[in-house]
């Protein structure tokens, strides 16, 4: 689940686990309906944004913990205890006490404590909110290779789109408490449904103009006089206004002719040197912040500010969603 | 530039004008020390001449011992030679008429007879009487002159008694704190059983505050949970009901307890009217240990709940909602991941309510009566009435001693730093 702060993520999370009430609608888990079951008998796992690392039990008690509440045997638990901690590579480090373990350690063993009973359904709730940069990527790919691992459905929290990209097959992209779009990372990149999302998801340009006519997939559309091919996806037909998005690295700077459908004349006003490609800032159909990216190839660098280009770009490329 | 480790200079490491890092460091941290000592300054003197001083002169008046060592010096001189058995000879009974004569006239005699009544009582008649008789008596022998004006002047225990309580310091006022006294043969041992009191005095006035600080335990911690639990609009009223007997005066809410608590009082009005007493039935709640208890746990019960707030509001919610998706029970929940961490706070509380509550007074004074008094009315009984400050002093020692042994306790069992006040 993605979405800026205050977009119901985490409200979403505490109905799936039974810590909310929802006013309508039903949880269902396996086909078992989960509204009035309290959330101790939900067999929920939960991360939690600042771990929740019980801190007055060791690092092992914490794992038994949900083993000893289920009447498990001492012998079984301290197996599993054993075995989960193995799994978060800190096996040498059941005796200590949460505060003595760094962000990172402290991550690993809230999800070893909300794996260790082996539940159906894991929600994490922006666990690695509290971790610099780098540990946070590296945790990514451990969290990923343990779901890949032990093949139990999780629920992700977040607000970072990339991490949300890096580690879902499905992201639901939340906005105003509604799921804005529920889909594969490569489709909310590629494919947005609606503004929200192509405005969320990645870098994008806005061309807001009006619909003139239609044509099966594809529409024209009216921006300050310029007259835009575009593929129509999400707007309310002919004589309604529409937001253009269209991704920064599919426009083509000076094309050749008879290449692309739409292309217009354009003024550049910056420009940014990125090494592998260079950000160049454009004045087109009356849009100042309209940004090209131009691949740092052989004969590409001769642009200058101020001048005078083209650009173009594909029908396909350009999505008519809503206002 | 980069350094060689080979030539790095040895040695103490020195500053731009060439002494020692250390020093100078020293030199520029003093100002800073000094302007920090002045700041506390004024609190140190403060506490020095309200706190240490009138305790260390408490301990001191313990053991000090000056009236009969003042007032008779003769006798005891002549005492010295004295081995304890029988009764002492001519010169020792003639130096004591001689003092206590002297005695009466610098007004002292009255200290010295009272100061020798509490060893043994019957003293101060005894000299009150023998000094009035012994004045018309011109000349010896004073021995037989004595014990013809009462014949306890034969006594030996009477002489013992003189020459122990004539030593400058003693220890004797822990003793009678302690409901010992030394035996006439010298030895140590128990008051008879009609005459212990402090003894269990000292362990009701453990018991009360065992019982008020397990009370207020009991009823803070509902109210501390709610307290920082509740959303602020309904915390905030709570925390303003929690502090409003807080800010009323003592004796205020004390008094209204008489009220409330007295046999013709608002609670056996309220019990006789729905039945469950008869008229003639009505309990008597005040003047007595429940009097002191129901108004100590009262009057103390912000004490708990303050600590325990401020413990608790610290403790995230998450930590009961991590122990509930891990499939604890509520209950089990609360006992086993949230109690465990308001620790710092129980232990803080109960320290503060059970010293506060161990050296109360004003309370068990007003509704106490007879069976709900405590030590430290005792000891303004010593300093108020019988006038024996020693006594006092000594029950106050003892009763800090005890304090700090339960102290030192608390520290060894929980830890003094794992307590939070706020």
């Amino acid at each position: 689940m993605l979405g800026p702060s205050g977009s119901g993520k985490t409200t979403c999370l505490m109905m799936l686990a039974g810590f909310e009430t929802p006013t309508h609608g039903k949880v269902i888990l396996g086909g078992n309906e989960l509204n009035n079951v309290p959330p101790h008998k939900r067999g929920i796992g939960m991360v939690f944004q600042n771990y929740a690392l019980f801190p007055h039990m060791t690092v092992a008690e914490n794992l038994a913990f949900p083993l000893e509440v289920r009447g498990m045997s001492k012998a079984d638990t301290e197996a599993k205890v054993r075995r989960a901690l193995d799994m978060v590579e800190l096996g040498d480090f059941g005796h200590r006490r949460p505060a003595q373990l760094s962000g990172g350690q402290q991550q690993r063993v809230a999800l070893a404590r909300a794996l260790v009973f082996e539940p159906d359904l894991v929600l994490m709730d922006e666990p690695l909110g509290a971790l610099d940069k780098n540990l946070r990527e590296q945790m990514q790919y451990e969290i990923k290779h343990i779901h890949e691992n032990l093949g139990m459905t999780v629920v992700y929290v977040t607000h970072d789109q990339s991490e949300a990209l890096t580690m879902s097959d499905r992201i639901a992209v939340f906005n105003d408490g509604v799921i804005q779009q529920l889909a594969p990372p490569a489709d909310l990149y590629e494919r947005p449904e609606n503004a929200f999302v192509a405005q969320f998801i990645g870098e994008n340009n806005r061309l807001v103009g009006e619909v003139k006519s239609i044509d099966g997939d594809t529409c024209m559309v009216d921006v300050g006089g310029n007259v835009i091919r575009s593929f129509s996806v999400n707007h309310d037909g002919v004589g309604s206004r529409s937001t253009l998005s269209l991704r920064p690295e599919r426009v083509t700077l000076n094309p050749a002719d008879g290449v692309f459908p739409n292309v217009f004349d354009a003024k550049v006003l910056e420009l940014i040197y990125l090494g592998d490609h260079i950000r160049c800032r454009v004045a087109v159909c009356g849009n100042d912040e309209f940004i090209v990216k131009v691949p740092n190839a052989h004969g590409q660098i001769s642009i200058k500010r101020g001048d005078d280009v083209r650009v173009g770009w594909q029908a396909e490329d350009c999505r008519a969603l809503d206002a | 530039m980069t350094v060689d480790a080979g030539t790095a200079p040895s040695g103490p490491i020195l500053a731009a004008d060439g002494t020692p890092l250390k020093v100078s460091l020293r030199k520029a941290q003093r100002v800073r020390k000094l302007r920090a000592f002045a700041l506390v300054l004024p609190l140190l003197a403060f506490v020095l001449i309200t706190f240490i001083l009138p305790i260390v002169d408490m301990l001191f008046r313990s053991v000090d011992n000056p009236v009969v060592a003042r007032n008779l010096p003769i006798t005891l001189n002549v005492l010295k030679e004295w081995d304890g058995t029988g009764t002492p000879d001519e010169t020792a009974y003639a130096a004591i008429a001689k003092e206590l004569v002297e005695a009466r006239e610098n007004k002292e005699m009255g200290k010295v007879a009272t100061r020798l009544n509490f060893e043994t009582s019957g003293m101060r008649s005894l000299i009150g009487k023998s000094v009035r008789k012994i004045r018309r008596l011109k000349e010896g022998p004073y021995k037989e002159a004595l014990i013809k004006i009462d014949k306890r002047w034969a006594n030996t225990e009477i002489w013992s008694t003189i020459k122990r309580i004539g030593a400058p310091y003693t220890h004797v006022q822990y003793l009678a704190a302690l409901d010992m006294k030394t035996q006439p043969d010298g030895s140590v041992g128990m008051q008879p059983e009609d005459r212990q009191i402090y003894g269990q005095i000292f362990m009701r006035t453990l018991w009360i505050s065992l019982l008020v600080t397990g009370f207020c335990l009991l009823l803070a911690y509902p109210v501390s949970y709610l307290l920082a639990t509740l959303p602020l609009r309904y915390s905030n009223l709570l925390m303003v009901m929690v502090l409003l007997p807080f800010w009323t005066s003592l004796l205020v809410r004390t008094t209204s307890w008489i009220v409330l608590l007295q046999r013709n009082g608002v609670v056996n009005d309220l019990l006789v009217w729905v039945g469950i007493v008869g008229e003639d039935g009505r309990i008597q709640m005040i003047y007595n240990q429940t009097g002191t208890l129901v108004a100590m746990t009262q009057i103390l019960l912000p004490f708990m709940i303050l600590p325990l707030y401020s413990v608790m509001k610290t403790i995230s919610p998450s930590y009961m909602r991590a122990a509930r998706s891990l499939g604890a029970k509520p209950a089990t929940a609360f006992v086993r991941v949230y109690m465990p961490q308001t620790a710092a706070g129980v232990g803080a509380g109960c320290l503060l309510v059970f010293i506060l509550s161990i050296g109360y007074y004003i309370t068990p004074a007003l509704v106490g009566g007879q069976s709900g008094t405590m030590i430290s009315n005792f000891i303004a009984y010593h300093m108020k009435s019988s006038l024996n400050w020693s006594l006092a002093a000594a029950l106050g020692t003892i009763l800090l001693a005890a304090v700090l042994v339960l102290y030192w306790l608390y520290n060894k069992i929980v830890g003094i730093d794992n307590m939070k006040l706020g």
